[in-house]
């Protein structure tokens, strides 16, 4: 009898290999939660600041909102954006290049598909609940609460589990750190531009606004901003789908970009 | 048969690019027995040891751990088995305690048997007064140590060692072999690669020589010795000149010699006779070694 007819071949996604490498993260989180989470509050509450009393001098209103609710809704999108894609991106290439952590990981029973899986929950939670913060410092500024809020952190989870995928996937494509400055000068500050969160879209020429319904920041823009001030049925429902499109196929580029990254 | 072997490997070949790293490996690990993967830098060791875990996937080749064929089952396998890397891969912002925390997780150790299993390795390692501390504030035998400890902590049936004393003093080298020995002494199965011949020569029941991706040869150290070098070498010292001089009288003679830098060594000069004035001193295998692994530094 051979060791394979005396236990079963273990599975795909597996409940204690991502539990183990969510340990991981957790146990580490407990030595730098403090300055991320200073980092994740201070960053929006100065975009607040800057843009919400800088340009809220000039206009007042916009798109029928006062310009402190635009940019504190707006701006939940770009803390999901700072607190998921950067990180998984810088996190990733440190993690397999420099501290060779992944190496040990998938030397236990992990494979590539549940290591990646749990770094993208792990950070898209992270991204759930710090992308909530600009939007909390905004009601401070004056935004109504509202029961539609509470969703926020599901929007915020679900893009921000995209994103993470997003930056895995370009760890694992990069070379070097030095690739990254082009994906961050290529496309996310272009996709952060155009997603709706300092002024919207519809100031700009139509290819942008076409540009702009594919970004996934500019859904997450939107459903937050109509989970504040009231959702918009159909549309909203499908910019949604766009978010769990968004999610899925990068959760599998990612995958597979590690895989050829880590297995040889 | 398959089921006393812990591992089994037949004609395994790994290449990277034009690079032939594994080149038709045969290995076996019978259960229960420490066998050193002996070889130069760039043998292909280090490679065996990722294809054992399919952290490298093979171009040819069956591969069998603990039952389990790779690389489809190797997840299974490797919940058995307990790997420390030739690199040092801890969590440095982790302390000790909590490093073999994640990997007690990571190892699926039940909830009510964890605390303990993180003892037992703490105690191992002999770092249950350091536990609270960063891993980046341990000394480098340390950090071996506990490395070594991680991949103990589920008491795996199967330990691979990757060059486990590598770049570390002799005291601290000292002191991992008498874990390694404690380790073998509980019946654990241990593979382990090292391209110091004492280490070998100390822990390994058995020893596979490997020369470019290949077994040169194998057997238990005193009988490679035997087999390849003889029972007694004469060592001779002198300027360049009478070295090449002796050299070319043995090759006459039908001796083997090898340089050691500042001498000749003499192979198969058992008994006596050989007329030349020297040292004589018993074969090791370093004379193996060298002989089947070649002279040159690639």
């Amino acid at each position: 009898m051979s060791a394979s007819e005396q236990s079963p071949r273990l599975g795909r996604l597996e409940r204690p290999a991502l539990t183990g490498v969510l340990v991981r993260e957790v146990v580490n989180f407990s030595s730098y939660w403090r300055s991320s989470t200073f980092s994740s509050t201070v960053e929006p509450t100065i975009y607040l600041l800057a843009f919400g009393f800088g340009f809220g001098s000039l206009v007042s209103r916009i798109g029928g909102y006062r310009y402190v609710e635009f940019v504190g809704t707006g701006t939940v999108a770009t803390a999901v954006l700072f607190s998921s894609a950067f990180p998984a991106m810088f996190g990733t290439f440190v993690k397999y290049k420099f501290q060779r952590t992944y190496d040990a990981i998938l030397a236990a029973p992990v494979d590539t598909e549940e290591l990646v899986t749990a770094e993208a929950l792990w950070i898209a939670t992270r991204a759930g609940v710090y992308g909530c913060v600009p939007m909390l410092v905004a009601m401070a500024f004056g935004l109504d609460p509202s029961w539609g809020m509470l969703t926020v952190p599901l929007i915020a989870w679900l893009a921000g589990f995209g994103w993470a995928c997003f930056g895995i996937m370009i760890a694992g494509f990069a070379s070097s750190f030095e690739n990254f400055n082009y994906v961050v000068s290529a496309v996310l500050t272009p996709l952060f531009l155009v997603a709706g969160t300092f002024f919207p879209l519809s100031q700009l020429p139509r290819w942008a606004q076409i540009l702009g319904e594919v970004n996934p920041l500019h859904h997450c823009v939107q459903l937050v901003r109509d989970a504040v001030f009231g959702f918009d049925g159909w549309v909203d429902l499908l910019r949604v789908g766009a978010l769990v499109l968004f999610a899925l196929v990068l959760w599998r580029i990612a995958i597979h970009a590690m895989e050829r990254k880590l297995i040889d | 048969m398959s089921d006393e072997l812990a591992i089994r490997l037949l004609g395994a070949v790994k290449r990277y690019g034009p690079i032939t790293a594994v080149d038709g490996l045969d290995l076996d690990v019978p259960v229960g027995t420490c066998v050193g993967l002996l070889g130069p830098n760039g043998a292909g060791k280090s490679t065996t040891m990722r294809l054992l875990t399919a952290q490298a996937i093979p171009d040819a080749g069956e591969l069998e751990v603990l039952g389990f064929r790779l690389p489809q089952d190797s997840k299974a396998a490797r919940a058995e088995c307990g790997v420390a890397p030739q690199l040092d891969n801890l969590d440095v912002t982790l302390t000790v305690e909590q490093n073999l925390l994640v990997f007690a997780h990571l190892y699926r150790i039940d909830r009510h048997e964890r605390r303990e299993a993180i003892e037992r390795a703490l105690k191992m390692a002999r770092l249950e007064h350091r536990r609270g501390d960063k891993v980046d504030k341990l000394s480098g035998g340390m950090r071996r140590r506990l490395l070594i400890a991680r991949a103990l902590v589920h008491r795996p049936r199967l330990v691979l060692l990757d060059e486990p004393t590598v770049g570390l003093d002799p005291q601290v080298r000292q002191e991992l072999w008498a874990l390694i020995d404690a380790l073998r002494s509980e019946g654990t199965t241990i593979l382990m690669s090292t391209h110091y011949i004492e280490e070998a020569q100390r822990l390994a029941d058995t020893v596979l020589i490997m020369s470019h991706g290949r077994g040169v040869a194998s057997g238990p150290p005193a009988e490679l010795v035997r087999e390849h070098a003889g029972r007694e070498v004469l060592e001779v010292y002198g300027p360049p000149e009478r070295l090449a001089e002796v050299q070319a009288e043995a090759a006459e003679a039908g001796l083997r010699t090898r340089r050691t830098g500042t001498s000749i060594s003499i192979l198969g000069v058992d008994g006596n006779g050989y007329p030349v004035e020297g040292d004589r001193r018993p074969a090791n295998l370093e004379d193996v070694f060298v002989l089947l692994t070649g002279e040159e530094i690639e």
